[in-house]
């Protein structure tokens, strides 16, 4: 059964992220809220774990939190999709189950 | 009272957290007390002086602007650390220009932020007589 991951921790500061990534399984989705959308911004430390974790799960990112952070969508990793609060509840009624990372 | 040294080290991005919100205000809130201070932004602290902050799409107040009034209450010294500009994939163009004006020197505006190695964050932080920590 597809889950989605619900990620709020930023990747340099907590190892959240990191966690999820190691959990996660194939096919399921992972969406970056609040401080963890810095996450999705290529050239980081992060970016090439991300990286290796869209080879086989979907990954998305929540549009205002990443743009508060003063981020640009062109900043962050190919792949990646942007997606806003409809966008979010989507997600969450696409998968069968969703697991937060606090 | 002799001036001392105080120095506010802010490592939590925005909005995520109030830890950033809270810094800025007890900071101008010191602003009043004429004590030496400086600002220091490392790991995740980086992001609250973020060009091109935008904060429609989650409903909270936009407070990035008011790092640009810090100047006009004589904080001009904000140190910003490399490392942890290299590690988010950030440069100094992502910065916010904070800038202030020299009464010394007939006004002249200048720079606000120094960019500095982790080595010379923790040798600014060792001469402080006191640090907020956020």
């Amino acid at each position: 059964m597809a889950m989605l991951h619900i990620v709020n921790k930023s990747p340099f500061e907590r190892v959240a992220f990191e966690s999820c990534l190691g959990h996660a399984s194939e096919g399921d989705s992972i969406l970056m809220i609040e401080d963890a959308t810095v996450g999705a911004v290529d050239g980081t430390v992060f970016s090439d774990l991300l990286k290796a974790a869209m080879a086989d799960k979907a990954v998305y990112v929540l549009g205002g939190d990443l743009a508060a952070r003063g981020m640009s969508e062109d900043r962050i990793i190919d792949g990646i999709k942007v997606v806003d609060y409809a966008g979010f509840v989507d997600l969450t009624a696409d998968n069968e189950k969703t697991q937060s990372w606090l | 009272m002799a001036i001392k040294k105080f120095m506010y080290v802010n490592r939590k991005a925005p909005y995520g957290t109030v830890y950033a919100l809270e810094s800025l205000e007890v900071v101008l809130i010191a602003a009043a007390f004429d004590q030496d201070v400086s600002l220091a932004f490392l790991d995740d602290g980086v992001y609250q002086i973020a060009k091109g902050q935008d904060t429609t799409g989650i409903g909270q107040k936009n407070f990035s602007a008011t790092y640009r009034a810090l100047g006009d209450y004589d904080i001009n010294k904000i140190f910003v650390e490399q490392e942890s500009l290299d590690a988010r994939g950030m440069t100094a163009d992502d910065l916010m220009p904070l800038v202030y004006e020299d009464e010394d020197d007939d006004w002249a505006e200048k720079p606000s932020i120094s960019i500095v190695s982790r080595t010379e964050m923790a040798a600014i932080m060792a001469k402080q007589d006191v640090t907020f920590s956020f």
